[in-house]
């Protein structure tokens, strides 16, 4: 283990911070330091205290205590904005783009130069390719951002970031939502920034690509931070061991379900830029759904579950034809999905926990349309009891939860209706490890029981480790299936989706 | 779960907050319009029997009053009260001057008065009597003492602020449940007056001013339901093609007004059985507490169970806060919304059946800008304009804080415009304060 002696060389050092909100120590005792030119992961569970060490950073939190040094020189930020004049630039998960402005308006955002008061879209475009060219990018200034995918999104986020000049650039899961060739592009980026001395403090829950990119590597765990690790002087186990603080025997568990008759099954289901989807799932079975981003699964989920309309096909239950027209229509017909986006398409966030528990099963626990408070809250606590989710009330606002414990609520939710087919749409992107890990037994649990489990997953490794079975979409269609999970790679189904 | 107690008064802050801005305004028009008080009927006879019974018991007593409801009710109870304390000399004269003059002439000259017990109405008589005629120049005379009381906080002035705002009061409640799927709808001003229009025109068909009480009924429901079905068709724009609430009910607004002009030739509709002021200017005889107001209460209490106890009001708010992830959770989420308008509709015809039982008239000018003002009540009353947050009664709260600057500013002779522009100012500082708040408890 290397410790945190002071370093000449760095460009930031951080010191025995400790940061109180009302009721939470959130931070009791944490160092880091920076050197230029170097990724520097921080890693950790949720609550572990990462993201409000990066808001003291950033100058949106203020410390307790404990130092912060730039350069050597003491600082201290009163807002986002002096850390940024101070060369701190951070990129955070939630974008800060207008999609309907051009990127190259959206990189000049807040800061156009201008003559005269008035603004040369010209000199701006010409400006994002100069800063476009020296980043390596190839993308249209013109192009309202809106109409790039999310990994092209997150470029512009960088270069935005970059635009001016920066020494340290602090990104919070920017892979989160790439898929693989998209991380090793910006992977190409961060390297490329590295070499020009710029300091990057990079989060991030796939643990994979932190030992492939980051130099060092600390680890926070309740508050603290725990240690520094150079890269190559600890495995991917020990750093897990070392998050949630006890050794871990086995990182995807097994399913050990026995198949039973086939029991769902999707014919000719066509839609959006989904074309002639067919497939079939047995009881006890985890079926994996995998491809690129834009490969159409998220659309073929939300065709089964009636979240858009199909233009053709059918969807068999148990043998029986499904009419599937509406999401209230599916959850009648025992299918739920747990969307990808859980902020925007789960969680009312504004709503508490027990009532966004509630949500689809408010119908059948109310008498002549009044709900039946003291179930709704018998369930609630039941539920978030045996699948502990960490929460101070049931009347918490869901926003107020972190990542992983969200999901949880919205699996929950599901857990009560009845349903004999659920489907995960990216199940654990952007929560812990130790939610990661409840998140496999949970979804193994239901396979156990008989249910149909269809996962999507942009994480190849998991998906391969937990998925009995796999079918690769590309372009809005089935391309292939992979079946032998023994001899299935990360290259066969990259191969079936490109 | 100590936390959950915390959490649920900071919530309850946060909803109902507002009651402290209109306790504070009740205090401060309290203090503003705090004056000499004149009492009368009831009121007037307990005080001045106690002033009078320092007095000998066998002074003869004259009470004289003048002939209006209020007064004989001062007269008679003065009477009776007197009578109970042991006067054995009383005797009482009402009516106007020339009448009140005509009898004391004719009084036999043994009775001498020795006090005039006389009511504030009666009062100039009384002592152009002592001035005046013979023999009265000994007489004391003892009106009811006055006491320092506000005028705000007078029962009389609190029924009257409450039955001036019952009106918007109702239709902000389904405004609130609009407002809450972020939504909006302009459309309740004219609504009213459609209502009040379509209400007054059949009340006129089924027999104008001998109509009956049913008939009465059925033109206020046919008001009501017209009211509901153009809501409803609001609602159907909004969710079937997905036309923006603001320029739907825009539209609808502009076609109601129309309608109530049409239908009324542009006239006001008078003719209207006594009767129908019942529900709009009648009260019930135990507190005096208005119809309108007990009716607005009634639809307040039945509006909060349904926003809290229902599926269908946890649906309104899971809608406003997040509409995909309510969809995606099985709620029928265009249901929700076509509901919603349409008891907007509804509410409003009510209000508009209100108003015209309250100005017993049915004419198309009536609710104009109302929309503002129950939407105004809505928002000072903590309901969110982004949707998903709000309560009943805090727009309750919202309504009588508008009601009360109305009435307070009055009472205190501040001049119309004037109070348009301390009104507005109120509206946007009370909105303010809620945000600031809300930003503190953000920040931590």
């Amino acid at each position: 283990m290397k410790t945190n002696s002071p370093n000449i060389t760095s460009i930031l050092q951080i010191t025995g911070i400790r940061k109180a909100f009302p009721g939470v120590q959130a931070i009791s005792r944490a160092s880091f330091d920076l050197n230029p030119g170097e990724i520097h992961a921080l890693v950790g569970e949720n609550g572990a205290g990462k993201s409000t060490l990066i808001k003291i950073l950033t100058g949106a939190h203020k410390a307790d205590s404990g130092e912060v040094l730039l350069d050597g020189k003491l600082v201290s930020f009163g807002s986002p904005l002096e850390a940024r004049r101070a060369g701190i630039a951070a990129i955070y998960q939630e974008f800060s783009l207008i999609p309907s402005l051009p990127v190259s308006a959206n990189i000049f955002l807040g800061r156009e130069n201008t003559t005269h008061g008035l603004i040369s879209p010209r000199r701006e475009i010409k400006d994002t390719i100069a800063l476009f060219n020296r980043l390596g990018l190839k993308l249209d200034p013109e192009t309202p951002v809106g109409n790039l995918s999310i990994a092209h999104q997150q470029l512009v986020e960088i270069a935005k970031a970059l635009a001016t000049k920066s020494q340290i650039l602090v990104m919070d899961e920017p892979t989160a939502a790439l898929a693989p060739h998209e991380v090793e592009s910006l992977f190409g980026i961060l390297r490329d920034l590295k070499s020009e001395g710029i300091g990057i403090i990079f989060i991030g829950h796939r643990l994979e690509e932190i030992l492939e990119i980051a130099d060092r590597v600390t680890v926070m765990r309740d508050g603290a931070t725990i240690g520094t690790w150079n890269i190559g002087e600890i495995t991917r186990a020990e750093l897990i061991s070392q998050m949630v603080g006890r050794p871990i025997e086995e990182e995807y568990p097994k399913s050990k379900a026995i198949f039973g008759e086939t029991y769902f099954e999707v014919r000719g289901l066509t839609g959006g830029p989904v074309r002639d989807i067919s497939f079939s799932a047995r009881r006890g079975e985890i079926l994996g759904l995998a491809g690129l981003m834009g490969a159409g699964r998220t659309e073929v989920v939300r065709l089964i579950f009636g979240a858009d309309n199909k233009s053709d096909g059918q969807i068999i239950i148990g043998g029986e034809k499904c009419d599937i027209n509406s999401p209230k229509d599916a959850i009648d017909c025992g299918i739920c999905l747990l969307t990808e986006d859980r902020k925007a398409q789960g969680l009312i966030l504004m709503a508490s926990c027990r009532e966004n528990f509630a949500l689809p099963n408010l119908e059948s626990w109310s008498h002549l349309g009044f709900v039946d408070s003291k179930r709704e809250i018998d369930r609630f606590s039941e539920r978030v009891r045996s699948l502990n989710i960490r929460l101070s009330s049931p009347e918490q606002r869901a926003e107020d939860l972190s990542g992983g414990n969200q999901q949880k609520l919205l699996v929950a939710r599901w857990l009560e209706t009845n349903f004999e087919v659920i489907i995960f749409d990216e199940p654990t992107r952007g929560i812990d490890v130790g939610a990661k890990h409840e998140m496999y037994l949970l979804i193994n649990e239901l396979a156990a029981r008989g249910k149909v489990v269809i996962v999507i997953s942009s994480d190849l490794l998991e998906i391969l480790e937990i998925a009995d079975r796999i079918i690769v979409m590309r372009e809005g269609q089935i391309s292939g299936e992979i079946s032998d999970m023994a001899t299935a790679t990360q290259e066969k189904i990259m191969a079936l989706a490109t | 779960m100590k936390n959950s107690y915390k959490i649920i008064l900071s919530r309850f802050l946060s909803n109902y907050g507002m009651l402290g801005i209109l306790i504070i305004l009740g205090i401060l028009f309290s203090i503003l319009t705090l004056r000499d008080q004149y009492p009368s009927g009831e009121d007037a006879a307990r005080s001045l029997s106690k002033v009078l019974s320092t007095y000998s018991h066998d002074s003869s007593i004259l009470i004289i009053s003048r002939d209006t409801g209020d007064d004989s009710l001062f007269a008679t109870s003065l009477d009776k009260r007197l009578t109970d304390q042991g006067f054995n000399s009383i005797k009482i004269i009402s009516g106007d001057p020339l009448t009140v003059r005509k009898q004391i002439s004719a009084l036999p000259d043994s009775e001498k008065v020795s006090l005039i017990a006389t009511s504030y109405a009666a009062a100039p008589m009384a002592f152009s009597i002592k001035n005046e005629m013979p023999g009265f120049a000994n007489t004391i005379i003892t009106p009811p003492p006055p006491y320092r009381w506000p005028t705000f906080l007078l029962p009389d002035n609190l029924r009257n602020v409450a039955n001036q705002i019952a009106v918007i009061a109702i239709m902000a409640i389904g405004m609130t449940l609009v407002i809450i799927t972020a939504g909006i709808d302009l459309s309740v001003g004219s609504l009213i007056a459609l209502s009040a229009v379509v209400t007054a025109w059949f009340v006129g068909q089924v027999g104008g001013e001998s109509a009956t009480f049913w008939g009465m009924v059925l033109s206020g429901l046919i008001g009501i339901v017209l009211c509901g079905v153009i809501g409803a068709f609001s609602g159907l724009m909004i969710t079937r093609f997905r036309i923006p609430p603001f320029i739907a009910t825009l539209a609808m607004m502009q076609v109601a007004a129309g309608f109530a002009y049409v239908i009324s030739e542009g006239k006001p509709i008078y003719h209207l059985p006594e009767s129908f002021i019942l529900l709009g200017r009648g009260a019930e005889p135990f507190l005096k507490i208005p119809y309108a107001v007990i009716l607005m209460i009634i639809l307040y209490i039945a509006a909060h169970i349904l926003m809290t106890r229902t599926t269908i009001g946890r649906y309104v708010y899971a809608v406003g806060g997040n509409m995909e992830a309510a969809r995606l959770a099985g709620i029928r989420v265009k249901r929700i919304l076509f509901f919603v308008y349409m008891l907007c509709g509804i509410l409003a015809g009510l209000g508009g059946v209100v108003m015209a039982s309250q100005l017993k008239s049915g004419a198309p000018t009536y609710g104009l800008t109302y929309e503002l003002y129950v939407i105004a009540a809505v928002v000072v009353g903590g309901t969110s304009l982004s949707g998903g947050e709000g309560r009943i009664f805090g727009t309750l709260i919202g309504a009588f804080i508008i009601a009360v600057i109305q009435n307070g500013m009055n009472l205190t002779n501040v001049e119309t415009y004037t109070q348009k522009i301390v009104l507005g100012l109120v509206i946007l500082g009370a909105v303010l304060l809620d945000r600031l708040k809300q930003m503190g408890m953000g920040k931590k």
